[in-house]
């Protein structure tokens, strides 16, 4: 595929505006002496070459997307009318309160519904991922440390399985890391938790259901262990979908929660993002949360940022356009919906584990959540055959790869994630294509590690990549 | 609720029945949720609604905003043209629901497109190297921030003529890393040079401008990466992206990073987001940015191709060690961005750079003659300062404009107003908003 600067021509162009109307002058400041290469195109070329690049991408709508820990549920099209209506995307964030009494309106719902959803008090919308959220959460619990003068609580304990994000975003925050083993069952190791959990403990970072896709038997004892500590528990939300409706949370004896908007709540994930990481907390930190929250003010709505507040974590009052997404298909499933919605994605993803059982071998042998995690290691010791060779393969029968070498703890392991949006043929389709991967992998094994067959390119050269990094095209002199 | 999940009460029995499973709640037991923690009775949320029925309600919410036919405000947030072909590609499904491009063997038209938006940002900034981005302009300054520290060097400087909120946001994160921030002094405008010569020492990390800066004026930004760059700190440049095509690049001012908020490349108002943080760095700090790069090589074949790559900066490979926890990212925005560059070519965005600059030049003579004070002197780009009398007479300005479907400046206090202008201005518009504050102001 070309690239869209070699398909520039010098000269070619649009005309989307008017000559500037420059009066007598010319600008005053220092001008720009760099050529500005940019493509130079008529806008069918601009059109074609991105539909070019559609046909090599390959979105939810192309097909099974198993991706676990992302949820690649099906995304609402009315979700995007709705959030392209004028009146949301052309308003100003830093218009009067009375000039965006809708918007404050769509944000307030919302609030009130994830914290119903989380069990928790107090919702910001402000941070845009869920990595955002972690690092807010964080920052909720390090500032009402401080402010009890407990500034000795330094350490975030973090079990082995999370994700990177988590010990990453701890560090952002200032925490030390202490990695917390996982026991024989994916979960955590209560012995070590208890040895962990101390005067130096600032808090938890827990995702449950887990990475392994496994609820932790063990949470009410997890959190009381902490809580009992001094410390305060962090429950990372990604995997909400297992439990939405279920269980909540806040029930759970969590002081603070992220959730996925681009996950949980359908909002298309982008390519990458934007995504939302809207965060929740119990009452007593609420006077924490960063930005201005909305309350109401002589029947109207009104901005007010908390004295407390840990500061901003972005410019503005968040992804609003992903809230008012999110905020559509919450209202399109309603109370009703929302434990269903849990409830079908966990029977999908137990299905279609029940489907690959006997063939493939599951990380933990247990009724699983939304997601379940094989372990490729049999297979590999046996025939060389990697994790990387069968996902590559499924490419070849039109399905998604599952996410591939997370969570850490697992060796091969590939994680898959149905979703509640998957019909029952789909599942059972996928589980024949995954069989027959597996069946040719042991037959040929050689022939596994060219896969997939049927793409353009196959199996880039990433350390090549890596190690002279080429990562913007050379216009040359 | 049948909407979006397919399968039938029969199939759902099915499918329990084939994993052993007698019920839903059989199923939630055997999964280890412990009984007395289940949720009791219903969510308190609305009951679920037709399509019709959620559109109708959030439809009647965007109809309690306002939409003002002028928008003269901008301080970080901008309302451009956005060409119709922007929406057209960038609503394109596929790059619309795919996720982060990890299997590039069915992702390379979304890597590619990452690539191509690197060189874009490459070209607007004159620095080496960028990343696939950032959650928006303020987060991307803070990543940058993290960029320059290091055990030694532990204190960020940031220009007191820097956007308010990009402050905030620094400060945040300084505070989660134990990092210093001082805030130095503005002058007349722009960053006084003198205090922070003052204010420079060896545990200095880095010091952030912003161009032009949050009262639109420029700063001299070569002089102050020369100073900077003598007490061995670095220059972290927050730009905006539509004066690149005409002010001097970061990259000729002697920057080691420029970063900015990616929001006027495409993108809508939307009351705050999304929008996207770029981020660009010098050759020598490439392995220190943060988040998502995209790499050319090569295939099985020999064909040239694309990967996410330098993996090994990242939260998923270096945990706790990793320099950011970024992972989603703004992917689409960048998309968006990128399209909207093509789509503009130079020719275009030079032209868009113009008109700002022309509109905000004329705007600020009519509101002079309508008897607003102009505050600084210093060349400025599409935004700049004025003084009402009072703040009561500021606020009655914004008053009266906002009866006339007019989004004035923002109040700074003081009776000082930021203003802003931009292609979307026409003269009429210009002259009437003119008009209005003289009425306001007439002894
Ligand atoms: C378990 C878990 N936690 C956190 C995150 C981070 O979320 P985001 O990518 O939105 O920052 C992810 C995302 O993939 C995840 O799977």
């Amino acid at each position: 595929m070309k690239l869209i600067f070699e398909r520039s021509v010098l000269g070619r162009g649009t005309d989307y505006i008017p000559e500037p109307d420059m009066g007598m002058t010319a600008p005053d400041f220092k001008p720009r002496e760099r050529k500005l290469n940019l493509p130079q195109l008529s806008e069918v070329q601009v059109d074609r070459h991105y539909t070019e690049l559609a046909g090599e991408t390959r979105g939810v709508n192309g097909g099974f997307y198993p991706l676990g820990s992302c949820t690649m549920k099906y995304n609402p099209a009315m979700a995007e009318d709705l959030a392209a209506l004028p009146g949301f995307t052309g308003v100003h964030p830093l218009q009067g309160d009375e000039s965006v009494q809708g918007c404050l309106e769509v944000m307030r719902l919302t609030e009130k519904c994830l914290a119903e959803i989380t069990g928790m008090d107090a919702v910001t919308l402000q941070p845009a991922a869920g990595a955002h959220g972690e690092f807010t959460g964080l920052m909720l619990i390090k500032a009402w440390h401080v402010s009890r003068g407990q500034t000795g609580r330094t350490k975030i304990l973090v079990p082995d399985s999370a994700h990177g994000t988590n010990p990453a975003s701890a560090a952002m925050a200032g925490f030390e890391v202490v990695n917390i083993p996982s026991d024989e069952n994916g979960c955590v190791d209560l012995q070590a938790l208890r040895a962990a959990a101390g005067d130096d403990t600032a808090g938890l970072m827990l995702t449950n259901p887990n990475t392994v896709g496994l609820f932790d038997p063990n949470i009410a004892d997890i959190t009381r262990i902490v809580h009992e500590a001094g410390g305060l528990c962090y429950y990372d939300g990604a995997n909400l979908n297992a439990v939405m409706g279920i269980v909540r949370p806040g029930d759970m004896g969590f002081d603070v929660v992220h959730v996925n908007l681009h996950k949980t709540f359908a909002t298309p994930h982008g390519g990458g993002g934007p995504g939302s990481g809207p965060v929740g907390c119990k009452k007593f930190l609420s006077g924490f949360l960063p930005g201005w929250r909305v309350n109401e003010k002589d029947g109207a709505l009104v901005r007010e940022e908390a004295k407390d507040r840990v500061g901003d974590v972005r410019s503005f009052g968040g992804n609003f356009l992903v809230v008012v997404k999110a905020l559509a298909y919450i209202l399109s499933i309603g109370r009703e919906g929302v434990p269903a919605t849990a409830a079908n994605a966990v029977l999908n993803a137990n299905y279609l584990m029940h489907l690959l059982k006997g063939a493939y071998p599951m990380a933990f042998d247990a009724v699983c959540m939304h997601e379940f995690v094989m372990t490729l290691e049999g297979l590999k010791e046996e025939t060389g055959v990697s994790a990387l060779d069968i996902a590559k393969a499924l490419i070849d029968h039109g399905i998604h790869p599952p996410t591939m070498y997370f969570p850490l703890i697992v060796h091969e392991a590939l994680m898959a994630e149905p979703t509640e949006t998957e019909t029952k043929e789909t599942l059972e389709d996928a589980a024949r294509a995954f069989l027959e991967v597996l069946q040719d992998a042991r037959s040929d094994p050689e022939k596994a590690h060219t896969a997939p067959l049927t793409t353009r390119i196959r199996r880039p050269d990433e350390v090549k990549a890596a190690r002279k990094p080429v990562i913007r095209y050379d216009f040359g002199a | 609720m049948g909407t979006y999940v397919p399968n039938t009460e029969k199939e759902q029995r099915e499918m329990l029945e084939a994993c052993g499973f007698q019920s839903f709640d059989d199923m939630y037991a055997r999964a280890g949720i412990p009984g007395e923690m289940r949720l009791k009775g219903d969510l308190a949320i609305p009951s679920a609604g037709t399509e019709m029925e959620v559109r109708r309600t959030l439809e009647k919410a965007a109809r309690k905003n306002r939409v003002y036919a002028s928008v003269f405000r901008g301080a970080g947030a901008y309302r451009h043209y956005i060409p119709s072909i922007v929406g057209e590609v960038c609503g394109k499904e596929e790059f619309r629901t795919a996720y982060t491009p990890y299997q590039a063997e069915i992702s390379q038209g979304l890597l590619q497109s990452i690539f191509e938006y690197q060189t874009e940002i490459c070209e607007l900034t004159g620095m080496a190297a960028s990343n696939a981005g950032v959650y928006d302009g303020a987060t991307a300054v803070a990543e940058g921030c993290e960029m320059c520290r290091d055990k030694k060097r532990r204190k960020v400087l940031v220009s007191g003529a820097v956007d308010p909120k990009i402050v905030s946001v620094v400060r945040t994160y300084a505070f989660g890393r134990g990092a210093e921030v001082a805030v130095v002094p503005e002058k007349d405008g722009a960053t006084d040079p003198d205090a922070l010569r003052g204010m420079l020492d060896g545990e200095t990390a880095c010091l952030v401008i912003q161009q032009p800066n949050f009262f639109g004026c420029e700063e001299d930004a070569g002089a102050l990466a020369e100073t900077v760059h003598a007490s061995g700190a670095k220059l972290i440049m927050s730009c905006n992206p539509i004066a690149l095509a005409v002010m001097r690049t970061p990259g000729e001012c002697g920057a080691d990073i420029a970063v900015g908020e990616g929001q006027p490349l495409g993108m809508p108002l939307g009351f705050g987001g999304p929008y996207l943080g770029f981020m660009a760095a010098e050759e020598k700090m490439v392995r220190r940015l943060p988040g998502r790069i995209v790499g050319e090589t090569t295939d099985i074949n020999g064909q040239r191709c694309y990967v996410l790559t330098m993996q090994a900066r990242e939260q998923h490979i270096r945990r706790e060690k990793a320099g950011s926890n970024i992972c989603s990212n703004e992917a689409l925005c960048a998309l968006t961005a990128a399209v909207y560059l093509a789509a503009m070519g130079p020719e275009g965005l030079r032209k868009t750079a113009l008109s700002c600059w022309a509109n905000a030049h004329y705007l600020r003579e009519k509101l002079s003659e309508a008897g607003l004070e102009k505050v600084h002197s210093r060349p400025f780009f599409h935004e700049f300062v004025m003084r009402a009398p009072g703040e009561k007479q500021a606020r009655d300005i914004l008053r009266a404009l906002d009866g006339a479907d007019i989004l004035g400046g923002l109040l700074l206090g003081d009776g000082r107003m930021l203003w802003c202008a931009t292609e979307m201005n026409d003269r009429d518009s210009m002259d009437r908003a003119a008009d209005i504050v003289k009425e306001v102001l007439k002894p």
